[in-house]
């Protein structure tokens, strides 16, 4: 079926119907989540009671708005603090990757390809408790034979950094890779000629070439920190990031506060995924 | 960038990055699973761990169940996704296909917690779902629809829709609409011009987008647990179990390595049956 061939009417409004239906199955949950962080109640069902701010901006108990919510908003620094260092380690290690991919040729490349892929494949439970084991391994062993207790190789921020750095690096390796490929060469060797050295070649010409590559991959890289579950359930110690501590208010039953909380990272999600789509228009243009 | 310098000074990153976060991490998965615990602080080299996952039947039913369901799972993502994903690659023209196709991507920027709280509001027994259905007269009391194997592939489909809907619509637009025309002038009806034409040249986006749904599904969490509440029977809660709440490592790790085992061989299936290799997979992706 394609618009050059004539169909049947009832069979085409059906077909547009199906679609329809299909996008108001992707929008209701969202739809939902927003609605119910103004809801005027104690729980984020209906009725709906009318219409209040109160789960963004009342300062006390019960109706703890989300800017007062002081565990709420440790766990939003703890994802902050996270993101950082997964994006900044991502980005690096991914650029870095790209260059040696695309620029070098040598022995085992086709195999180390594949493994650079492979953390696509591993479920994200058992990327953590891999990482888990022998981070605890390592840490009993330092303890045995020095006596030095290390304690970011136990559970905690550092072990989560690591663990999302482990798959979120094939991502922005992929992201950055596939703008280094369309480069031109001969703009580097220009460089060259003009008596620049090999490293300052790199960073005046390629590098800002890459820019909008590694800012939409580092994007890419904070978003899917920000949002990690299954790695991070694994490995957090005491200090939980968001999708943590708002699944344990999930699991207990908690106030709009959630919606209200899950509204804020719908809008900065969509900002920032709005940035990487326009980031994206502009290279292919 | 030419010298050998330049050359193990990107190749270090990369080898520290997998040796010391995919490679080592997963050999000592293995090592720890084959640890036996004979008393504290004593351990042999043995395959019991495995033992006990074929001998206690709830073990095992829980990962067959896993697997299965994670299999519908992926087929209805499939069936549901594939005719919207041809509406917007063969069907939608222009600025209506773009905007159709951002629409497509734009929840799954949002996390997958918000997702599920979102099926959670509208289906459990004082939710949307139900209001409504006693609102219009269809039902006289409220109505659970939370904590069932339903729900749960509600969620899974859900989660899941985007690395099949993406996938599919590359592979369709890159076929041109005259194949489809040349269908119609041979004299197939609709039904064989998509079994011949319009499946086989989408193969490649529907084993890619199959393959990452069941592994998304086999590895999922969140779901099961809010959406199908304590009897979901998921897999990946037992190997939370026996490493959060019953500090048996050995055995989780077991499970761990039971679970990674089904998901590679399955994703190395897939490759093979549609003849990829994983490096194609993700070039048809972009």
């Amino acid at each position: 079926m394609i618009p050059s061939i004539p169909q049947n009417p009832l069979l085409q409004n059906t077909y547009r119907f199906y679609v329809v239906l299909f996008f108001i199955y992707l929008a209701a949950p969202l739809v939902v989540v927003s609605v119910f962080a103004f809801n005027n109640s104690l729980f984020p069902s209906p009725p709906w009671n009318g219409f209040t701010w109160d789960w963004f901006f009342n300062p006390t108990e019960p109706r703890l708005g989300l800017f007062h919510d002081d565990s709420l908003r440790d766990a939003i620094v703890v994802s902050l603090f996270v993101a950082f260092w997964v994006t900044m380690l991502s980005v690096a290690v991914g650029t870095s990757n790209a260059f040696l991919f695309e620029r070098e040729d040598f022995r085992f490349r086709n195999l180390a390809y594949i493994l650079m892929l492979t953390p696509l494949v591993i479920p994200g439970i058992i990327l953590g408790i891999s990482i888990l084991v022998v981070s605890n391994g390592v840490a009993n062993g330092v303890d045995n034979y020095f006596g030095l207790e290390v304690e970011a190789l136990r559970p905690g921020l550092w072990l989560v950094i690591l663990g999302q750095f482990s798959f979120i690096t094939t991502i922005t390796t992929l992201v950055i890779s596939a703008r280094l490929r369309k480069f031109d060469t001969d703009l580097e060797e220009a460089a060259l000629n003009l008596g620049a050295t090999p490293w300052v070649a790199v960073r005046t010409v390629t590098l800002p070439y890459l820019a909008p590559a590694m800012i939409g991959a580092g994007i890419v890289a904070f978003l899917m920190s920000f949002e990690n579950f299954n790695t991070t359930l694994m490995l957090v110690g005491s200090d939980a990031p968001l999708t943590i501590a708002l699944f344990d208010r999930l699991k207990e039953g908690s106030t709009p506060v959630i919606n209200a909380v899950s509204l804020l990272l719908m809008i900065f999600s969509a900002l920032l995924a709005f940035i990487v789509i326009a980031l994206q228009r502009e290279k292919t243009d | 960038m030419r010298g050998k310098l330049g050359f193990y000074l990107l190749f270090a990153p990369l080898v520290v990055w997998l040796g010391a976060l995919i490679v080592i991490p997963h050999i000592d998965l293995f090592l720890t699973s084959l640890q036996v615990k004979v008393r504290p602080r004593l351990y042999e080299t043995g395959f019991d761990n495995y033992a006990t996952f074929f001998s206690e039947p709830l073990y095992w039913n829980t990962f067959a169940r896993t697997a299965l369901m994670s299999v519908a799972a992926t087929a209805l993502t499939l069936l549901i996704g594939f005719p919207v994903a041809y509406y917007i690659a063969k069907m939608a023209k222009g600025r209506v296909k773009a905007m159709l196709f951002v629409l497509c991507l734009l929840p799954f920027w949002v996390s997958e917690l918000v997702r599920t709280f979102g099926w959670m509001i509208l289906l459990r027994e004082t939710g949307v779902v139900s209001k409504a259905l006693q609102w219009l007269g269809l039902a006289s009391s409220p109505i659970e629809f939370l904590y069932n194997d339903a729900a749960i592939m509600v969620g899974l489909v859900y989660t899941s829709m985007l690395f099949m809907v993406v996938p599919l619509i590359t592979t369709l637009d890159s076929l041109d609409d005259s194949f489809i025309e040349a269908g119609y002038d041979l004299g197939g009806n609709g039904f064989a011009v998509l079994r011949e034409i319009i499946i086989p040249h989408a193969m490649p986006g529907i084993a890619s987008g199959c393959i990452i749904v069941f592994m998304l599904s086999l590895g999922n969490y969140l779901t099961p647990i809010l959406l199908g509440g304590k009897n979901s029977l998921w897999f990946t809660e037992q190997i939370y179990a026996q490493f959060i709440t019953r500090f048996n490592w050995e055995q989780g790790s077991a499970f761990g390595f039971l679970l990674l085992v089904l998901s590679s061989a399955i994703v190395w299936a897939g490759l093979k049956l549609t003849g990829q290799t994983l490096a194609s997979m993700v070039d048809e992706r972009k």
